[in-house]
């Protein structure tokens, strides 16, 4: 264990809107306490600001244990920090030095716009998701859920993929802002189940049209997006991703 | 006002499957033309909104997050329970239903309570379809396990993240019916008021939070579906942004709110470190499998180990306390979470605790390593103890987990008929928005199961009964008086809150109101300090509107003017809940007053005085709330107190 | 709708013809390295010479020859074009900079290995190449019955020049470099990257990139070991 409490130096990307070009703001903090999470050194910055009559910085967050995926910050050179397979929300001080200077930006992709600061529009996720993330399964219409083995290796496997929390980290750290992690992810859990088997085909191309519309980048395979990825999805799925892309694509009839 | 709860006539088993053949239905083309607005897209509005939308309704959805699959319902751990008996352990629906009703303390309705277990195979058969990846064994088939204690297998499960996928399979649906043009999404919108027409619930205005313009909603009926309020406590396991203000809005517009002191305080959670603590996090309870719980025996090793002169380890064998084997050795470790939680903070109060701050007690592993081997642990609980390691820094393997209590779910909340309907017509609630199942406890991995069940397989039907009065009823127009005024009172809200111009932020405000809560209406309530409370948080009301601090403007991207919102609504909403804890003088489920309980300290309920489902009409601020009385008729099962011992 | 349309449109059919060029140029590579391989007999390049011969004068090998120069100006302009939809699929870069790599060196530096290659081949091919077909003063010689242009004096020459000899070896370690990423990646875009096939992949990649550019670079080394 090293300090308990430890001064830092914060430069933070400030932008007021979408249109503003935004600057980086340095902040000083002294006495953060190494047990807090990133989170809520954030929030101490903030209510230092809110009593100083200045503007808090905006940053997305919600459930705080990483697993809704809302959390996004850019920070050192890396998507959710220093730390692997964790999210922003669950790093925490312990793992930086006193005196260190933080640098915090929004994850950055043309189809990610900042909102304020270090918010960012991720609603391209859902307009991918929307394109054929699904089962086209109604309400009522399932045989039972025991009527269908499915080989617990092909669910475990579909798990993993399924695990993806949405985060937009595999496009913050590739060096092309390509989504390919993220649509594989999806892609492969149903790939793998059979209930994914009818609209296999059509989703593959439905998803990957809609992510190539929204003007993120190529997949060049460096990996990046798998080493930050907080849920370790591995880019095995994004090799799935190609091969059904291929395979539907070069299958008369779709 | 008269309470009508609208049970169906007929024995308890066939109610349900009765009155969904009777309900009055409403035809395809008409469906086309009514609109129902979903606040809230978790597990029972997704569900909700993606059911109704199949059906043919046009739907608007709205959440205040940046995406609907980022709800709160995503980072629910354990399980799912449906009676499917898949175990052949003798498992069945009356088996979940009496469960459910004697784990919530016998004050919730039977007839809601048996509709629930009886869909509950159905949402597990729906998830499957829809490709949720659910743990199997290897023959291919589907796993369970037993959870919170229950005799039987029935508990469905993904891992250590049933919530976040049964969830994203919830928002798959969505986005399906979004695709379609059937459901209008509304993502980063917060509802701020409930807009009454002739006695109806015809609409919401709700805040763009990112341009902050105020937007006018109409449809045929609302349903709020924006989870509980655990965030009163300001500390808990819910979400940052998990709010009461849906609710409390269609509250104040004359919904009767049900219940609301009954809050379920969970046993596994990672015990606060500092002042700077914004939430806590819950371990999930399958740890009480294998980890005994323990506090040394005596203040003084108690005292050396918060000063961290001793570890863990340096405790003898003999020194030690199993407080929950010894005192219910016929459930020990496993005993229900408001048993669990208020022997932690007895231990604690008894100056045994063992983190820094005095609030903890150990969850020791020891001996589960040495009998399974790390292997087999790690299978279990590797990726808890990994969480766990990364929030704390300390390695569970090698030294016992420090845990406390935290506010977990509340089960009271909007009160519902058997229709899930509301006191306003045409405003449905559910979910943890309604108070309707889990009477004054909740069960584990009966959330998951009361979301989806309300949102798939009970709301599609019964909302039909309404809407069939409304097939003439046509495009309903936001440009009506209703309208207009509904919209005036949010924007003359929003300008007072921005006018204050005072000098604390709302955090230090909302941080205050949960101190206040925790302590006077948390795990043990008593009438001095209830009433103490009620004073409290009138007095912190009260200087929250003379001296809260919000930046920014209101025409803006502005997430302190939000939490302001949702601040000021707990500030009403706590008082309601300690009003509510005073009433009720005995102590049942979550709810635990030092005036009632046994010689030996457990919680004594009062059947003869309190078998009723408190519903609280808002009367305004300044009045006191006026309070309906549901009683509860028990026809299926026997009213005992429960025992653990 | 039409799917070939589809697929050469979409981010993955142009990263699928980066692959399939790619892995062309790799196959071509390999040839190329058995051929040159031939000028450390020491036969007074008489291997050599057939070899090259052989090569200017086969139909068969000049379509493919033909078909490499289209390869490699299509795995450019695919390049060209992949990067600059990269830029703008990121209009603003990052200041912080990451401490500990996420990537391999190779794989983010693709695009300035590759000019270094293409800058490489325009020099290598004004040497070689053009020189072998143009050159005024390449004699002939002649072998039993056969009379051919005798290329060998002019690799040999050049690789007298230390500098020119460093040049090269250099370049290999480039080529390396680009080849260590290229491979792997070509088969991970033709969706081969998975289970057993993904180590497979990797081990005969790693190996494929360092001894084939480190066997090319051989040649200039003991040729001008053996000229001075």
């Amino acid at each position: 264990m090293g300090k308990e409490n430890i001064g830092l130096t914060l430069k933070v990307w400030r932008q007021k809107n979408e249109a503003d070009k935004g600057h980086f703001e340095t902040y000083k903090l002294s006495e953060v306490s190494t047990h807090a999470s990133f989170l809520e050194m954030i929030d101490v910055l903030n209510e230092q600001l809110i009593v100083e009559g200045k503007d808090p910085v905006a940053f997305d967050h919600d459930c705080r244990e990483g697993i809704c995926g809302m959390c996004s910050m850019y920070i050192n050179g890396r998507a959710h920090g220093p730390q692997s397979a964790t999210t922003t929300c669950q790093l925490h001080m312990r793992h930086f030095n006193d005196g260190e200077t933080i640098t915090i930006e929004p994850w950055r992709a043309a189809p990610f716009p900042v909102i304020k600061d270090l918010t960012v529009d991720r609603s391209a996720f859902d307009q991918i998701m929307a394109a054929g993330g699904y089962v086209s399964v109604n309400t009522g219409n399932a045989p039972d859920g025991n009527a269908m083995p499915i080989p617990k290796e092909d669910a475990d496997e579909a798990f993993n993929a399924a695990a993806c929390i949405g985060c937009g980290a595999c496009v913050a750290a590739c060096k092309n802002a390509s989504a390919m992690l993220f649509v594989s992810a999806k892609v492969s859990q149903y790939a793998l189940l059979p209930q994914g088997q009818p609209e296999r085909k059509e989703r593959v191309l439905k998803m990957v049209a809609k992510m190539d519309e929204l003007g993120f980048g190529n997949c060049t395979n460096t990996g990046a997006c798998e080493a930050e990825c907080p849920k370790g999805i591995s880019i095995t799925n994004i090799a799935r991703l190609n091969r059904e892309f291929l395979s539907a694509s070069l299958t008369p009839g779709h | 006002m008269k309470l009508d709860a609208k049970i169906p006539a007929g024995a308890l088993p066939e109610k349900w499957t009765k009155y969904r053949s009777t309900v009055r239905l409403v035809s395809p083309a008409n469906k086309r033309k009514i609109d129902i607005i979903v606040v809230g897209t978790g597990l029972a509005g997704a569900s909700a909104a993606a059911s109704l939308a199949e059906l043919g309704y046009k739907v608007k959805a709205f959440c205040f997050q940046d995406s609907p699959r980022r709800a709160h319902s995503i980072a629910a751990q354990g399980g799912i329970n449906a009676a499917k008996n898949y175990q052949n352990d003798g498992d069945s629906v009356f088996r979940l239903f009496y469960d459910t009703i004697k784990g919530g303390d016998y004050r919730a309705r039977e007839a809601n309570v048996h509709r629930l277990a009886e869909v509950s195979g159905s949402i597990i058969d729906q998830c499957v379809a829809q490709g949720v990846p659910f743990a199997r064994e290897y023959g291919g088939l589907l796993d369970n396990r037993s959870f919170g204690g229950t005799q039987v297998s029935r508990t469905f499960y993904a891992r250590g993240q049933t919530g976040q996928q049964l969830l994203l399979g919830a928002y798959s649906a969505l986005s399906r019916q979004i695709e379609k043009g059937q459901v209008e999404m509304f993502s980063r919108h917060e509802m701020v008021e409930v807009v009454m027409v002739d006695g109806k619930a015809r609409g919401i205005i709700a805040r763009d939070l990112v341009s902050g313009k105020l937007e006018r909603h109409s449809g045929h009926a609302v349903v709020i579906a924006s989870g509980g309020y655990g965030n009163v406590f300001y500390l808990s396991t819910n979400a940052m942004g998990s709010n009461v203000t849906a609710a409390w809005k269609a509250h104040k517009q004359g919904a009767l709110f049900g219940n609301p002191c009954f809050t379920q305080i969970h046993p596994t959670c990672l015990p606060q470190t500092g002042e700077y603590q914004s939430k806590l996090t819950l371990m999930s309870e399958s740890l009480r499998n294998d980890g005994r719980v323990w506090v040394p025996k005596t203040k003084e090793d108690a005292k050396a180990i918060q000063e961290g002169r001793k570890k863990a380890s340096d405790i003898a064998e003999a020194d030690r306390d199993y407080y929950l084997e010894r005192k219910y050795p016929a459930f020990g470790n496993l005993v229900p979470r408001d048993v669990a939680s208020r022997a932690a903070k007895e231990a604690c109060d008894e100056g045994r605790g063992v983190a820094p701050t005095g609030l903890a007690v150990f969850l020791d592993f020891r001996d589960a390593i040495n009998r399974l081997g790390k292997d087999v642990i790690s299978a279990r609980y590797g990726n808890l103890f990994e969480m766990y390691d990364k929030i704390t820094g300390d390695n569970p393997y090698e030294t016992p987990m420090k845990i406390y209590p935290a506010v977990h779910y509340t089960m009271g909340g909007l009160w519902v008929d058997y229709n899930l309907m509301t006191t306003v017509p045409g405003l449905y609630a559910i979910g943890e928005a309604n108070f309707s199942d889990h009477g004054a406890n909740r069960l584990g991995a009966s959330a998951l199961m009361q979301g989806l069940a309300d949102g798939y397989f009970v709301l599609p039907y019964t909302i039909g009964d309404y809407l069939a009065d409304e097939i003439g009823t046509g495009k309903i127009s936001t440009d009506g008086d209703a309208f207009v005024q509904a919209e005036q009172i949010v924007t003359e809200r929003q300008k007072r809150l921005m006018g204050i111009k005072g000098k604390q932020s709302v955090e230090s405000f909302h941080r205050r109101l949960g101190k206040i809560m925790w302590e006077y209406c948390g795990m043990a309530r008593n009438e001095e300090g209830l009433t103490k409370a009620r004073d409290m948080i009138r007095a912190l009301r009260d200087e929250f509107w003379s001296d809260v601090r919000i930046p920014g403007t209101m025409e803006e991207f502005n997430p302190e003017l939000d939490k302001a919102g949702r601040v000021a609504d707990f500030l009403e909403l706590g008082e309601l809940m300690v009003i509510d804890a005073l009433v009720r003088k005995e102590s049942c489920g979550g709810h635990f007053r030092l005036e009632s309980q046994t010689p030996e300290g457990e919680a004594k309920r009062d059947d003869d005085n309190f078998a009723f489902v408190s519903a609280w009409e808002f009367n305004g601020l300044e009045g006191d709330p006026i309070l309906h009385q549901e009683n509860l008729e028990f026809e299926a099962v026997k009213l005992t107190q429960r025992s653990y011992k | 709708m039409n799917n070939l349309t589809t697929l050469l449109k979409s981010s993955i059919g142009r990263k699928l013809m980066m692959a399939l060029t790619g892995l062309f140029l790799v196959l071509f590579l390999l040839i190329h390295l058995i051929g040159n391989l031939q000028l450390l007999i020491p036969d007074g390049g008489e291997a050599f010479n057939i070899y090259a011969h052989t090569m200017g004068n086969n139909p068969l090998i000049q379509i493919v020859s033909k078909l490499n120069f289209l390869f490699i100006i299509l795995h450019v302009i695919y390049s060209i074009w992949l990067s600059r939809l990269n830029k703008a699929a990121r209009p603003i870069g990052y200041a912080g900079k990451p401490a500990q790599a996420t990537s391999t060196l190779s794989s983010r530096n693709m695009g300035i290995l590759g000019t270094l290659i293409l800058a490489f081949l325009l020099v290598h091919l004004k040497g070689f190449w053009y020189e072998f077909k143009t050159g005024a003063d390449i004699m002939m010689v002649t072998y039993g019955t056969e009379t051919i242009p005798d290329v060998f004096p002019v690799v040999a020459t050049a690789y007298s020049n230390v500098w020119y000899a460093a040049f090269y070896v250099i370049m290999m370690g480039v080529v390396g470099f680009h080849l260590y990423h290229g491979f792997q990646s070509a088969f991970q875009t033709l969706g081969l990257g998975y289970n057993k096939y993904k180590k497979l992949i990797q081990t005969a990649g790693t190996l494929f990139a360092i001894l084939v550019p480190a066997l090319f670079a051989l040649i200039p080394i003991v040729m001008y070991i053996q000229n001075a």
